[in-house]
């Protein structure tokens, strides 16, 4: 039943190459986060504006972003875009995907953060003659960001496995379409996939890690 | 000075102030009891306009405090109020916490800031927790820290919401002692308090709120010993 040999050595040699692609995969991820964070500050402050025009896109965004396949969203941008003859190459695709994945999934964490933390500590602020804004940054904001840090990490980390399906759209130069090409080469799909596999999970791994120790760092109360 | 007259408050159908007319003088101590929901806390959230009034008017120094124009950051600075629940900045320290707001809303330096938490903070007894985080402390340390955080502005008046409601039995004479220091150096307070013994005590006037009007207003003497109004009497008869 099982006569297949093992060939290490061919994946093994391959390990710089599939490095690359590791770092290509973190960079993308990187700024998707970069990115999601950004939009989903935005579509917060949308949800709180009062209007309707203004909250209706962003529930759009985050119902479609969390209620849709990934994988849909990235196709979506490569070439469902290019229906209407925007074409984003498979790199940029990739990344408005995630980025949008991201802005869904963090907008309602920041939502849920702003609702952890009580109305009276703004107003404890305002009655110490705080402005608003300096009450929204001093007291509010840093407790958000607490509550929100580790969903954020999670979300990093799920970014970073959601860059795998670049391939679906033509990527090939980060971990998961550098590893597809070996394999069409040489069909020795175990032995690669399971080495990126394991780039993979030490990426992440090391994405959680830095993420505990730099949050019991900043929030020491 | 602080000066309300006839000042009218509704939560949409309900009237909570009906009315109230108070003067209180620079360095007088004023507490306000009555049952729950008479108004008192309203009228204290109010007075430094963290909460619109419906009619009627209150100055602090001739300033009206809900005209359209009044800088209420400005004010609040001259008026400090503490509440009930502490509301303690859980991501600062306790000298964090005191320090922010001369820091951020007077612009001192930091090492003036820290000098006047210090300063603030040994005041009330709590020299020995500056580098604590609030959630470290007892209640009734944070409600101190409370008090020594609105102090530190310098206010001129200070509001007290029923800042021992909410404390353990055992922790509120130390909060209560605080208060007695204040009101001795010559503070001019208005308090809200269930503590009829330190009412008694501290107060130049008491006032009795019954169902948003101020029923009955006179020295500590007249109030407890010889309670003209039915309601006061009624109140006095079920807290003693």
């Amino acid at each position: 039943m099982f006569n297949y040999t093992f060939h290490w050595n061919q994946a093994l040699r391959a390990l710089p190459q599939m490095l690359d692609g590791a770092v290509v995969t973190l960079q993308v991820a990187v700024l998707s986060m970069v990115i999601g964070v950004a939009c989903a500050i935005a579509l917060t402050v949308f949800r709180l504006s009062g209007s309707r025009i203004l909250g209706g896109i962003a529930t759009t965004w985050v119902e479609v972003a969390r209620n849709t396949p990934a994988l849909f969203q990235i196709y979506m941008a490569h070439f469902g875009l290019g229906n209407f003859g925007i074409h984003l190459s498979p790199y940029t695709a990739l990344l408005v995907g995630i980025a949008f994945n991201n802005a869904g999934y963090l907008a309602e964490n920041f939502r849920g953060a702003l609702k952890a933390i009580p109305d009276t500590q703004a107003r404890a602020g305002r009655s110490l003659g705080m402005t608003s804004l300096q009450a929204f940054r001093l007291i509010v904001l840093p407790q958000m960001l607490r509550v929100a840090f580790l969903p954020a990490t999670n979300q990093m980390v799920w970014a970073i496995l959601m860059t795998s399906l670049g391939v679906t759209v033509g990527m090939n130069t980060d971990l998961a379409g550098i590893t597809q090409e070996l394999n069409a080469r040489s069909f020795r799909t175990f032995e690669f996939f399971a080495l990126a596999a394991v780039i993979y999970y030490l990426i992440a791994k090391a994405v959680t890690l830095a993420a505990r120790a730099f949050a019991w760092r900043m929030f020491r109360y | 000075m602080i000066e309300i007259e006839n000042v009218r408050k509704s939560f949409s159908s309900l009237e909570v102030l009906k009315g109230i007319n108070l003067t209180v003088d620079k360095g007088e101590v004023v507490t306000i009891i009555g049952g729950s929901g008479s108004g008192k806390s309203t009228l204290l959230t109010c007075i430094n306009g963290l909460e619109p009034i419906d009619s009627g008017r209150i100055r602090i120094d001739g300033t009206d405090v809900h005209a359209k124009g009044t800088d209420l950051n400005k004010l609040r600075r001259k008026v400090g109020i503490v509440f009930q629940q502490w509301n303690a900045f859980p991501h600062l320290t306790v000298l964090e916490n005191v320090m922010l707001a001369p820091r951020k809303v007077l612009g001192l330096a930091k090492d003036k800031a820290e000098e006047i938490a210090v300063k603030q903070l040994t005041h009330v007894g709590l020299a020995e927790k500056l580098k604590v985080y609030p959630n470290r402390m007892s209640g009734g340390q944070q409600q101190r820290m409370a008090i020594a955080r609105a102090l530190a502005m310098s206010p001129e008046y200070m509001l007290f919401d029923e800042v021992t409601s909410a404390l353990d039995p055992m922790l509120v004479g130390e909060v209560l002692d605080t208060l007695k220091m204040l009101a001795e150096e010559g503070m001019t307070m208005i308090c809200v308090t269930h503590e009829m013994a330190f009412a008694r005590d501290v107060s130049d006037r008491v006032a009795f709120f019954h169902q948003g009007v101020m029923a009955e207003i006179g020295t500590p003497d007249q109030i407890f010993a010889m309670p003209q109004n039915a309601e006061t009497q009624k109140f006095l008869a079920s807290v003693r």
